[in-house]
This record gives C-alpha cells, structure tokens and sequence, in this order.
C-alpha cells in the first residue's frame, strides 16, 4: 500500500483529517530544512509537502517567491533537494512526501529522469504547478511508470470535463484550491467548495486535500468540515521561518503545527 | 501530431499554465476561432488597422544604403504605425475580442515599453481599465514609455522581483491574471506564452507580411531573395514570416540580440544558445542554466531582453525554414546611427538589429539582390540611451 493510502487510512480509524505543512526545501539552508522537516513531523505533520525552488514560479505570491530565490541563492539545486530527502528518509519511512515543482525543473534530462530520481530520495507524489490537465497526461503516466503518484490541481472554476480529467489521472490525492489566484495568506481560503469536492468523489478522484490561503487553526477546522479529508498550509509557515531567528526557529514551527493538528481531531 | 489550432507547432507550444487559468484560456481560443471567421469582426478591425494604426504601411526602397553593394533593401515602414511599433496591430485585434468577452479590464508585461504604449492606447479607445506590468529596470531605462503610458491613463506597476525585466513582468502579469480572469483580459505582447496566444497574435501580425508580398511583387515583379526581422518574443518576425514560408524561395531570417557577445554570457540569443524547457506557458527554448533554472538574457535593447521565444520560431528553426542569427549591442546601434543619417529614419534599437545583420549580408553579397526587412519599430524611444551609450550629454548648458 502506498504511504499516502496507509495515512488515509489510519486518519480515517482515527477520525482525524490531514495537516499537511509545506516548505521550501533549501529555505533557508540545507541543514535548517532538514531539521524543519523533523519539527513538521514532530509537531504532527502526516504528511509533507515540499517545493523545490524555481526562477519562475508563476503560481506563487510573494511570499513563497522569497523563499525559492533564498533558497536559489543558496545554491539550492533538485539534486541537493533530492539529497535533503534522502536524508530525512533515513529516519523516516512513513510519512508521505509530495513534491510541488515547476514544469520546467521535470522536463530536465531525459524521459523520466526526474520521476526516477524523486522515487529513489523517496517522494511519493508530484504535482506540477504549471502543467493543468490538458497538457497533464504524458507527465502523469512518466509518473506512475516511476512509481510516483502524480497530484492535479482542481480549482473552483474547472468545468466538469476538467475535473473528470483531474479525476482520472490524479493519484495519492487530489489538491484542491478554494479560490482564484496565487499562494498566499494575503488572501483567505474560501469555504465554498462542497460542490466541487462533492463532483470529485462522483468522478472518483483521490482523496480531497484543500490549499491556498490556510493560515490558521480555524480554518483547518473549516476545511475539514466543508468535506477535504486534509489541509495543506504553506506560506504562514514560510513567513514563520522568515521570520524567526534561527535558534527559536524548531521550536517555534512545532508549536505551530500541533495548533494545525489539534483542529483535525473530527469528533 | 497536434496542429497549430490546438497550440502545437511541431513539437513546441501548448499551454503550460496553472489549471485555474486553462477556463480563460479556452475561452479565449475560442472567442478567436469564432473571430477569424466572423466577417463582421475582420471589418472591424481593419477599419481601425486603416483608420486609426495608419494601415497599410509604406515598402520604402532604401535611396543611400544598398546601391554600391548591388542590393535593393526594402523597409516595411512599421514604424510609422500608429504608437512607433507593429505592436499595434495585435492589441487592437486582442481588445476587439476582450469587449466581445465583456471584460471591463486590460493587463499586459512590457519591456522596451512599446507594448504597454500599445496596451495603453487600446485602453483608452475602448475604454477599458489598463494595468502595466514593467521590470523595475525597464522602468528606469524607458522612462519615456512609462509617461506615454501614464498619459494615455494607464497605471504602471514596476517589477521588483527576479531580474527586474521582462521575464518578471510577465510572471506577474500571469499571477494577477490567475486572480482577475472573470473581468481581466490579458493582452500578452508578443507571439509566445500559452495557447492561443502564439497563434493568435501571429494572425493579428501577419498583416505586415501580408501587405509586405504584395507591395514587393507589385515593385519588383517577384519575391525577395530574404526577409529578416529581429526577434523577441518573436511577433514581429513571425508576423513577417508567415506570408512567405511557402515561398521557400524566400530566405526568411530572425536575428537575435547577442549583447556583449555569444562568448560573454551576457546576451539573448535564445534559439541559438538555448535548449528545450518550459516557460510562461509554453514548451519552447529558453535560456536555462544546467538544473533548469531561467537565465537572464541581456540586450540593449530592452525589447529583446527576453530568455524565451515563441514556440512558433523553435519550430521553423528545427525544420530549417528559417535561419536565426545574432547582432551585438555595438552592431546594433552602429546600424541605428547608418540609418538615421543615410536615410533619415530613426529605428528602433530592436529593428536595429534587424539592420545591422543586413548590412552584414549586403557587405558579402548573401542577401540576394532584393532583400525586405521589418523596421518594426522607430527609435524616438531609445534617443536618450544612445546619447549615453554615445557619451553625449543631453542636458542643458549651465
Ligand atoms: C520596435 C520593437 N521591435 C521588436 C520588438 C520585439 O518583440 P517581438 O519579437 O515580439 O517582435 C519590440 C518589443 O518591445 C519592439 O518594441
């Protein structure tokens, strides 16, 4: 069984839903991200979902663009990237990892390249920010033919027809986003999205993990009860990291993610 | 293989966009499919190519330059468009199609500031709220622009993150864009970017490569031996091309701005210096370092100052219809000061690019005796930074 259908499934006896924090790996160094990476699952993370950083990252706000050019201009590369997991899977087996990339960093090298080298750090999903599913399945297919599950975008405005394809070649989960837009906290989550978590389960879509715009407990509680099975928070934890010095930097990211994880609990 | 009306040239293009965009994507496709057939749009917008932009432009035969070498260089005089550059031509057709979508705002990225300028003066005519998107340093290179923009009512927003140039503004143009979709068109400036763009704006620029094989087939009674244009983004050059790439008769040639040299680093030669990735929507060359990451390009021309290119043009490389070449800065303005004191016209710094490689071939005697060029731009924009690159101070004496 895959890590993320074990974590599902143990979530689901526990009546729990998914925190899942997101970072960016190298931000702001090396060895800081590994130890980050430990607080995240420490302070409750079930899973990971983690961005390598890109010149151009069309999808994100200021936010998460700071931290991919500290990062970058640390020297940060997907193979120092990859190096980083490899060494966090030394102690960690469990936790599911999701990559959260550009379309530019996978089509490196060839055919399948970065799908082979992602399963050998012991990622277990990828999701492209700028591929949609219209131009998805190629990348989906390289994806799982290196045993990694490919995640799709769906988005408040994509049309059936879209969701149906979103649906079809999704694996591990299905990355929701509640409202238009880039990453960010500037701009809340909206809580609208039943219907469009409603129409994914009909067209059997993985399971629904909302992002974007998820800054506090509350609104974990929110998404869980609005029908996601997880939420995923991303640039508070980034602007945390930012902005915390770095000897209060672990401890401070733990007691914000059991504030996270303590909202999961169902009943 | 997918066709051109599905975004592929080749095996370039597509539409690489986040999913929360493909909705205002397809729309647009299909707005301009429906568009291309539709006699009462293609009126439209001719009578304002005619009445307002100043169409059809002149094929001036140049007088001074071309005699001595045997060679008659002809100019498609888009600079005398109106706003000083082809970009005209595409905006107007891209704000008949955003009323038509009843959207009530306008963005666009910018570089030299010529398609802002553009961007701007459709803004006012149709009425439409206009947002700018300018790299920083284009801002304080182009400052002219910037204030033709403003005048016209549009609000200019520098670029402060990544390079501060033109690659930047267009990530921020796509952001907004990802947030604003329902009510915001985005007027993207060049024959590149995700599906319908390239496309699209190519047959919104075809027009001077149209008009250009007839004006030249009515001067010379045949077709020229080449045709070269300078490419960006690509708009002008494809825009040029595309009447002729049947013609394979026709040496069609793009020449891109090698900066300070090939060898230097320190340049935009995209198609010749680049490989194969992914960005801002399409799959095309790029100026990438050996993970992947987008490098900066460099060209005094601001307008060329771009690491990628339309997918259209790595496709007509990589079946050898077209040849892609590259000019330096110090070429480039030298064919900027030739032309404006043989001929008495002031081009642009990105046409001059154009002219400096013609120069080159008319010097060995590859051009063919009759060669057309797209003089896409004139070069009242770029005055004050050739008096700087000159040493010339242009202030007042005390
Ligand atoms: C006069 C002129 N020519 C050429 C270009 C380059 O763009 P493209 O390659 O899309 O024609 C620009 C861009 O700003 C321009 O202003």
């Amino acid at each position: 069984m895959s890590r993320y259908k074990t974590m599902f499934a143990s979530l689901r006896e526990k009546k729990q839903g998914a925190f899942i924090p997101f970072v960016m790996l190298g931000d702001p160094d090396e060895t800081s991200s590994l130890e980050i990476l430990h607080s995240f699952v420490e302070g409750g993370a079930d899973a990971l979902e983690l961005g390598i950083p890109f010149s151009d990252p069309v999808a994100d706000g200021p936010t998460i663009q700071a931290a991919a050019l500290r990062a970058l201009s640390n020297g940060m590369t997907p193979k120092k990237a990859f190096e980083i997991l490899r060494k966090f899977r030394e102690t960690n087996s469990i936790t599911p990892i999701g990559l959260l990339v550009y379309a530019n960093l996978v089509v490196q090298g060839e055919n399948d390249a970065f799908f082979e080298q992602a399963k050998a750090a012991g990622v277990d999903s990828v999701l492209v920010a700028d591929i949609p599913s219209k131009e998805a399945a190629p990348f989906c297919e390289s994806a799982k033919k290196s045993g990694i599950d490919p995640v799709l975008i769906a988005a408040p405005n994509s049309s059936d027809d879209q969701l149906k394809m979103i649906a079809e070649l999704s694996s591990g989960y299905t990355y929701v986003v509640s409202r238009a837009g880039v990453t960010g906290a500037e701009t809340k989550a909206e809580m609208k999205h039943g219907q469009l978590i409603e129409k994914l389960k009909d067209f059997g879509a993985p399971p629904p993990v909302l992002g974007f715009g998820i800054s506090s407990p509350e609104q974990v509680r929110e998404a869980l009860e609005s029908g996601a099975v997880g939420a995923i928070s991303g640039s508070a934890i980034v602007k945390l990291i930012a902005s915390t010095a770095p000897e209060k930097r672990n401890e401070t990211i733990l007691q914000f993610i059991r504030g996270m994880k303590a909202e999961t609990q169902l009943s | 293989m997918k066709t051109e009306n599905e975004g592929w040239f080749g095996s370039f293009g597509g539409c690489y966009v986040p999913e929360i965009l493909l909705p205002a994507l397809e729309q647009l496709s299909n707005a301009f499919a429906t568009a291309r057939q539709d006699p009462e749009f293609q009126k439209e917008l001719s009578d304002l190519l005619a009445e307002y932009a100043g169409r059809p432009t002149p094929l001036y035969l140049c007088r001074q330059i071309g005699p001595d070498t045997g060679t008659r260089l002809y100019l498609k005089r888009e600079d005398l468009v109106h706003g000083g550059a082809h970009k005209t031509n595409q905006v107007l057709g891209q704000a008949l199609l955003a009323k038509r979508l009843g959207k009530t705002r306008l963005i666009a990225e910018t570089g030299a500031g010529q398609h802002g300028v553009a961007t701007a003066l459709v803004g006012a005519l149709f009425g439409l709220k206009t947002r700018i998107y300018m790299g920083a340093k284009d801002v304080a290179r182009q400052r002219l622009n910037v204030f033709r923009m403003e005048l016209m009512g549009a609000e200019v927003v520098p670029v402060e993150c990544g390079a501060k140039t033109l690659k930047d503004a267009i990530n921020e143009a796509l952001r907004d864009w990802a947030a604003s979709y329902t009510d915001t068109h985005y007027m993207l400036g060049t024959a590149a970017g995700p599906h319908p763009f390239p496309l699209m704006v190519r047959e919104f620029q075809r027009v001077i490569g149209d008009e250009a094989r007839e004006q030249i087939l009515a001067r010379e009674g045949r077709l020229p031996d080449s045709a070269l244009a300078c490419v960006g983004g690509g708009s002008n050059a494809i825009g040029l091309f595309t009447a002729f790439v049947p013609d394979k008769e026709v040496a069609l040639i793009g020449v891109e701005p090698a900066g300070k040299g090939l060898h230097t680093g320190e340049h935009g030669m995209t198609l010749q210096a680049g490989r194969p990735g992914i960005l801002h929507g399409s799959k095309t060359f790029i100026l990438q370092d050996e993970h992947g990451q987008i490098v900066e390009s460099h060209s005094i021309s601001a307008g060329l100052d771009y690491p990628g290119v339309g997918p259209e043009h790595a496709h007509l490389q990589a079946t050898g219809r077209a040849k892609y070449v590259g000019v330096t800065d110090d070429e480039a303005v030298a064919a900027f000061r030739r032309l404006s004191a043989c001929e008495g016209i002031i081009p642009a710094l990105e046409s001059a690019h154009a002219l400096a490689y013609a120069f080159k071939l008319m010097e060995r005697g590859e051009g063919g005796e009759v060669m057309l060029l797209n003089l896409s731009g004139r070069g009242d924009k770029d005055v004050r930074q050739i008096a700087d690159y000159m040493g010339v101070s242009l202030e007042g004496k005390a």
